[in-house]
């Protein structure tokens, strides 16, 4: 039929422009490139391409754009440079997290976008660094999640607190905290079950937890901390409203940068709604964790595989 | 967001457009800019979108204006349309090897929803009178085949799995298991993997290699964005998929990944994971996805009865030509397509005087739509006006030519002569019937 024409063709043109697309970068930052339409237009295709979204990538370029104008740019290289100037600016209110003491982090975020693995490697860095750390074992509704966050647990060599599967979330939590505070441990990571944010009970469930670290723990340094899967396109801005409504978030870990998704739609984020990233997650080992730099982020986003 | 004003900022650009008639290319180039920027910001694949946009705006370039619509709606349904040709219309469904047991294969990136898709479908196959067992590759993610066997047990399905055992040899075995526990499916759920881990790729072609699955199925997040056609290229490319299940559709994300992963393989969307609980699974269904990714669900369903008063007028007209005696064969093949469209397949078996009991499956009764079809196009016009020349030789060409039976061609005419004397009936019955079917 028809329709099948028309998915070779398709096929043949995405195959054609990935490959393309490298030689092109190289070409579009090479050096002495010429800043014209064509230019523009491929740099356009870099940041959608990158999960930046339509109406954010319109405005980058528009920021672009100026900046040549006003600084008389001729050249790629130079405008290479102003382009990361602009991103890295946008997402300036990232900055390294350094855990106080205590310390205690509720991570959120929707299924499967590795909450239980970031805490893992965080649980580990953190020990690494000398400090001592708990986990909350706060999915109890997952089948098995207990028990994978209990293997991270002696991966790491951190005591877990749990319950059983099906008990209510906040109720471990809680006790987490009291324990916490017993043994003065200095940093708690809690885990929570996935969920879409636009599933109101559960997300009702997620401001209940908050409110239970809030009330019983105040004098920690209280982060919460929404994790994204860097594959996620524009959704996850909706993501990023509706964890921040319930729980109030104060960070982002941007996970499985470790394959060709670049992440962009962090940018947004980070801009509107001035939340800072704090970690990328690269891989599933334990020390698959960087800190978040904005500079080097946007280096890699614009320079293709 | 920028998204919900779509079809506000269309109706807009059209405002300022007062008379009817033709779309012109202005108006068209300033639409096709904010349907671009809804695509985009749906996920759909950026080059997917240019391709579009090009193709949508050579067709609405000088377009006719249906008379019940305005010009916006005019160009909303033009992209709809396309956007489901895109799609495609038809709904795929799993293929059953035809000597037990049927394999299914699982893969996809992490975090994918494997795992909990692998239950749903062992528990939508149960309920099919299937007997299926599932199998635990995932090695790797901690607790992993704890979580397939605590799903398991809830459906009692039985699981196969070694532990932390090479999974090729898991998957290998599980298929005799299978044979011996007299079990008719196996689905077979694997690690997550990242599609340019050229390691764990291998794992998975080596899997393949072992056990021959009849549907090899990449499972994908309704949520991921522009990276969806390197990641189902890649799975394509490597281990060639049959098709795609899309998950997480639960959420609000609207889903453009669906139309980026269709385009790039060509291979169809079967099942749609719609929540947490293990009968949270569907059938996919392409139509749908396309005015979820376009996010005008309302401004379709007002084209849709525009579209549908049309229809009736169309009906109106058929009426009028059974008055007078001329419902052909043209006619019959109209009213067949009309009820394709809606699906109403009990209604068209009935139509073709097909008992229904006696009816295997819907599988049946498509292939018999098909044979139908082939049989009226197959004619000239003018025997499709007059089935009354169709004689012998008339009748064994048509059979020829549509890769049927002179009894399927006569049987067929039979059909339109019993509809015709049907239709008749019902409208001396009831005054103001419209169509028996
Ligand atoms: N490649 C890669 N995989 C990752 C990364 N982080 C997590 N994963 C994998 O993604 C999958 C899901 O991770 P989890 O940590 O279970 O995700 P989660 O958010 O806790 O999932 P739920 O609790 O089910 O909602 C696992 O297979 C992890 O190994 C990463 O940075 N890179
Ligand atoms: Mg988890």
């Amino acid at each position: 039929m028809g329709e099948n024409g028309f998915w070779a063709k398709l096929y043949k043109g995405l195959t054609k422009t990935r490959e393309s697309l490298a030689d092109k970068l190289s070409s579009l930052f090479g050096g002495a490139g010429e800043l014209d339409d064509d230019f523009f237009e491929e740099l356009e295709m870099i940041l959608i391409s990158a999960d930046i979204g339509a109406v954010t990538t319109e405005r980058i370029i528009e920021a672009l754009r100026d900046e040549i104008k006003k600084e008389k740019m001729k050249t790629a290289d130079e405008a290479r440079e102003a382009l990361v100037r602009i991103i890295t600016e946008m997402m300036s209110t990232s900055e390294p997290y350094e855990p106080k003491k205590p310390t205690v982090i509720l991570i959120v975020g929707v299924n499967g976008v590795g909450k239980t693995t970031v805490i893992g490697k965080l649980g580990n860095l953190y020990k690494s660094e000398g400090l001592s750390v708990m986990f909350a074992a706060g999915d109890t509704f997952r089948a098995a999640a207990v028990e994978q966050l209990g293997i991270w647990a002696e991966r790491v060599g951190a005591p877990c607190v749990k319950h059983q599967e099906g008990s209510d979330s906040a109720a471990v939590i809680f006790d987490a905290v009291r324990s916490a505070k017993a043994k003065k441990t200095d940093v708690l990571i809690c885990d929570t079950a996935g969920r879409l944010h636009n599933k109101h009970n559960l997300m009702e469930e997620l401001r209940k937890i908050n409110s239970v670290i809030e009330k019983e723990y105040p004098e920690a340094d209280r982060q919460v901390w929404l994790a994204l899967d860097a594959t996620t396109g524009q959704n996850a801005v909706a993501q990023a409203k509706a964890f921040a409504a319930v729980s109030g978030i104060n960070g982002i870990v941007l996970n499985k940068m470790d394959g060709t998704a670049k992440g962009g739609i962090v940018i947004s984020i980070c801009n509107e709604m001035e939340i800072p990233v704090r970690y990328i997650g690269v891989g599933e080992g334990i020390d698959d964790i960087r800190p978040f730099d904005a500079t080097e982020f946007c280096r890699a986003m614009i320079k293709t595989a | 967001m920028a998204f919900e004003g779509l079809s506000q900022k269309l109706q807009n650009i059209f405002k300022k457009l007062t008379g009817r008639g033709k779309l012109s290319e202005n108006d068209i180039k300033e639409a096709m800019r904010e349907v671009r920027i809804a695509l985009l910001e749906a996920d759909v694949n950026y080059t997917i979108v240019k391709d579009f946009i090009k193709k949508v705006t050579e067709r609405a370039i000088g377009a006719e204006i249906l008379q019940s619509l305005t010009p916006g709606q005019q160009v909303i349904k033009i992209v709809n349309e396309e956007l489901t040709a895109l799609m495609g219309s038809t709904q795929s469904k799993l293929t059953v090897s035809p000597k037990p047991p049927t394999i299914i294969l699982l893969c996809g990136l992490q975090g994918a929803g494997k795992t909990t898709m692998a239950a749903k479908l062992a528990g939508y196959l149960q309920k099919q009178g299937k007997k299926p067992l599932l199998v635990g590759c995932d090695i790797y993610r901690p607790a992993a085949i704890d979580q397939l066997k605590v799903l398991a047990s809830q459906l009692q399905v039985p699981v196969f799995e070694r532990g932390t055992a090479d999974p090729v040899e898991t998957a290998y075995l599980s298929v005799d298991y299978a044979i011996h526990k007299l079990a008719d499916t196996v689905i077979v759920d694997t690690a997550g993997r990242l599609h340019i881990d050229e390691q764990m790729m291998q794992e998975i072609v080596a899997i393949r290699d072992k056990i021959k699955p009849t549907e090899i199925l990449l499972t994908i997040d309704a949520m991921t964005g522009q990276d969806a056609v390197n990641v189902a290229k890649a799975f394509n490319d490597s281990i060639g998929i049959d098709g795609v299940i899309v998950t997480k559709l639960d959420g609000d994300t609207r889903g453009g990944a669906a139309l980026s992963v269709k385009a790039v393989t060509g291979k169809p969307i079967k099942f749609a994971g719609t929540g947490e609980k293990l009968s949270d699974i569907e059938p996919f269904h392409p139509d749908r996805m396309a005015s979820r990714i376009l996010g005008m669900g309302d401004v379709l369903t007002l084209i849709e009865k525009a579209q549908s008063e049309f229809d009736e007028k169309s009906a109106a007209e058929l009426e009028k030509k059974l008055q007078s005696n001329r419902f052909d064969l043209n006619d019959f093949l109209d009213q067949f397509k009309q009820i394709r469209k809606m699906g109403g397949i009990g209604s068209i078996m009935g139509m073709m005087g097909v008992d229904k009991s006696k009816m295997t499956s819907e599988e049946d009764a498509e292939k018999q739509m098909k044979r139908t079809e082939a049989i009226i196009q197959s004619m000239t016009m003018k025997e499709r006006h007059n089935p009354q020349i169709l004689d012998g030789s008339r009748r064994k060409r048509i059979a020829a030519g549509s890769g049927t039976t002179v009894t399927d061609v006569n049987r067929l005419i039979n059909q339109f002569e019993q509809s015709k004397k049907m239709m008749k009936m019902f409208r001396n019955k009831k005054k103001g019937f419209k169509m028996p079917f």
